[in-house]
């Protein structure tokens, strides 16, 4: 067999996502954030809704979340993604959108925001990345921080007489009445993959379909910050991470939120 | 007697930490010293350089445009910083991936195989100490004992075993001049 | 208790709400200091000693994560609501730096206002020789006391309450307030200003600067003096109050002004005030994180005033 006998399209079992601009990504080897954005990628792309996609980018490692992934983006401040999303679903009701934001972003600075879209039932989809640290600005405490754990500001390991315990947000948010469909995934093995996969695309129809907000966590590994190597971080993660944030839906209303 | 001089190339190749080192040296032997990096956002990667002032006088700017000694270790600093030697000063480069060697007649220019002496040292995070041991000989302006002393001073503890090692490096780094 | 406490907070504004307790010290960058300025009118209002520091960066908005001057006039001329000043001090070196801590808490304590660190990316970046000052002990409970007897720490020996508040529906009484601040700043102004005069006595040309550009510009002065332009420098240690009587005395003799910095044209208004116009008076900024050069500022300063 020659190699023109094998390079067919009916061959081809993988392809990059359209939407993925062909850019050097500034992520570390090793994060999640690469991966997470060729998922969102994807399934835009296979919704064919990239020309009624608005994303929102947080303050962190994804700020330039708009340098890859190429729709319509809106920088929020710090924290404020969610309102700045419900602004832009309210006058574009028929549009996906999305926020994508850290553990920093959406669960410190921007609790109160990230709480009040939820009880709203915002028709929007927040891409929670939950790795437990600030990622760009060097490693420091994150309130999902796991007890114990060590970071630049607590160097002796997070305790809870000092520092209070780590946030499990999610579960808070499942609890609201406005949300309609709240999972945890990761993505470090190629099954976790795929599950994220179809965790987004169902959030992203439940946008289109104005059912309610729904909050996709991705427990996600800061090779980096927590200073492992990537395959450690994985592993470390899976004993670590799961532990206190475990994978699976939280809460999935197939009709939306009653309104 | 005053130094200024820049040392560039990507983050990770210890840029950074060769010019905290020499910048220490410096204070070691009682200088004035100032040390001014320029970095980008992303916590690996990239494009990093940094200022290092060793100075027998206060300091004054740490922002500078032309250097006594420019330290290059890949191309893209190299197109850099070429222009930004003064006239007599010194241009040292790492030769490993150079392809546009630099054309300037009124400098006195050094390439050296520091990346080549670090993989026959079987030790990639020797390679900044090599190219200071290099820069020493060249423009002795602090000590090796000074250099010494402010690794010690610059490393915790638990990596002082490394030090006999970096000594090494820098003495490969002084072997690679040959004048 | 603790000696000392350092805590992580989740946003500039809660940071700010612990500081009106007495929590006393926070540190950001420029967009973190745009969250903060509701505390700061608050904390002015209720005469709650803060040192706050601000290590800029260029805006507006995220801009860039590298060193800018253009947060003078929300330092120096508001930034908050209502009529308050904060004591600002701009350190030029890594050694000022450190000794402002200390400076900035004792300003704020001794006049019960705000002070601040106004410094910049590149001081912030920077390391140089710096010798520490000695650690001081935190006031013990009788000190406290003692020297603020305005803190709300309960009422020992059933002292009359204190009540920290910025609220006065009273008009009046608001406007008695008002008097009492500007009594204070008044007062700071008379003996807190402060400069640094570099080869003043005999220049034809003035550079004012402050922060990373006075230490370019220093450069830039040994540049010049080596081609026989006299040139001295005027560098403002707090930028309010802002020394204009040691301006104008410096200024005296000279053929004109150069005033350099990281925006589009700050400090440069309180220097035409100062001089009150009567001489040639130029700024030159960079902005988004660029720095000029020392050689960059000569040729400005022959461009915009000794070539014209």
């Amino acid at each position: 067999m020659e190699l023109n006998d094998i390079i067919k399209p009916e061959n081809k079992v993988y392809a990059e996502p359209k939407l993925l601009n062909r850019v050097h990504m500034h992520y570390c080897p090793g994060c999640s954030h690469g991966v997470v954005h060729k998922l969102v990628a994807q399934v835009i792309e296979e919704m064919g809704v990239a020309e009624k996609t608005v994303g929102v980018s947080p303050v962190g490692c994804a700020v330039f979340a708009y340098n890859y992934i190429d729709v319509d983006w809106e920088e929020a401040p710090h924290g404020r993604a969610t309102a700045l999303a419900t602004a832009v679903k309210r006058l574009w009701p028929e549009n996906l959108v999305f926020t994508y934001q850290g553990d920093g972003d959406f669960s410190a600075i921007g609790t109160c925001e990230s709480i009040h879209a939820c009880n709203r039932g915002e028709n929007i989809v927040i891409i929670f990345i939950n790795n437990a640290i600030y990622g760009m600005t060097g490693g420091q405490m994150a309130p999902t921080t796991l007890l114990g754990q060590k970071t630049a500001t607590c160097p002796y390991g997070r305790r809870p007489d000092l520092n209070g315990y780590p946030l499990a947000i999610t579960p808070l948010l499942a609890q609201l009445d406005g949300t309609c469909y709240v999972t945890r995934q990761s993505v470090h093995t190629p099954a976790n993959v795929r599950k994220a996969k179809a965790a987004l695309k169902k959030a992203f129809e439940n946008s289109i379909n104005c059912k309610g907000t729904s909050v996709v966590e991705i427990v996600s590994a800061c090779n980096t910050g927590w200073k492992l190597t990537p395959e450690k971080a994985n592993k470390w993660m899976e004993e670590n991470m799961f532990a206190k944030y475990p994978l699976g839906d939280l809460k999935d209303l197939k009709d939306g939120i009653q309104r | 007697m005053i130094n200024e001089i820049v040392i560039a190339g990507f983050g990770g190749q210890g840029v950074l930490s060769m010019g905290k080192i020499l910048a220490y040296s410096g204070l070691m032997e009682d200088k004035e010293v100032c040390w001014l990096p320029s970095y980008g956002p992303e916590q690996r990667g990239g494009t990093a350089n940094v200022t290092v002032i060793v100075s027998d006088e206060r300091i004054s700017s740490p922002v500078l445009n032309t250097y006594d000694v420019v330290v290059v270790l890949n191309q893209q600093s190299l197109d850099k910083f070429e222009s930004k030697v003064k006239p007599g000063g010194i241009l040292m480069y790492d030769t490993y991936g150079i392809h546009k060697k630099p054309t300037r007649t009124d400098i006195k220019i050094y390439p050296i195989d520091a990346t080549e002496k670090s993989i026959e040292m079987k030790n990639s995070k020797t390679f900044n100490m090599i190219v200071l041991g290099s820069m020493l000989k060249v423009r002795p302006m602090v000590t090796i004992e000074s250099v010494l002393k402010a690794l010690k001073k610059t490393l915790p503890e638990r990596h002082w075993h490394l030090i006999p090692l970096n000594e090494e490096a820098l003495k490969e780094g002084g072997n690679l001049i040959k004048e | 208790m603790n000696d000392k406490v350092t805590l992580m907070k989740g946003n500039e504004a809660l940071a700010m709400a612990m500081i009106r307790y007495g929590a006393v010290c926070t540190s950001t960058s420029s967009p973190g200091f745009s969250l903060m300025q509701e505390g700061v009118s608050y904390l002015a209002a209720s005469e709650v000693p803060a040192l706050l520091i601000n290590v800029q960066r260029g805006g507006p908005g995220l801009g860039t994560i590298h060193a800018s001057q253009a947060d003078y006039f929300q330092a120096c001329k508001g930034g908050g609501h209502g009529d308050y000043h904060m004591i600002v001090l701009a350190p030029s070196s890594v050694q000022e730096m450190a000794d402002m801590v200390a400076l900035g808490f004792d300003l704020a304590f001794k006049y019960r206002c705000v002070s601040m660190i106004l410094a910049d990316g590149t001081i912030g970046q920077l390391m140089e020789k710096v010798v520490l000052p000695e650690q001081r002990p935190r006031r013990t409970d009788d000190e406290i006391r003692q020297q603020c007897p305005w803190a709300v720490n309960g009422r020992k020996g059933m002292r009359p309450s204190n009540v920290v508040t910025s609220l006065e529906l009273d008009d009046d009484k608001m406007e008695e307030n008002n008097w009492r601040f500007q009594a204070c700043y008044r007062e700071i102004e008379k003996n807190e200003t402060r400069c640094e005069l570099i080869d003043t006595e005999d220049c034809d040309y003035l550079i004012t600067a402050f922060g990373t550009t006075a230490r370019v510009a220093m450069k830039t002065m040994e540049l010049a003096r080596a081609e026989g332009i006299k040139v001295g420098m005027f560098r403002p240690i707090t930028l309010w109050p802002f020394p204009e009587k040691q301006l104008r005395e410096a200024a005296k003799n000279v053929k004109g002004i150069l005033c350099v910095e990281l925006n589009a044209g700050q400090m440069v208004e309180d220097v035409k005030l100062a001089v009150e116009c009567k001489m040639p008076v130029e700024h030159y900024g960079r902005f988004g994180g660029n720095v000029p050069t020392p050689d960059e500022l000569l040729n400005v300063l022959k461009e915009k005033l000794i070539n014209k």
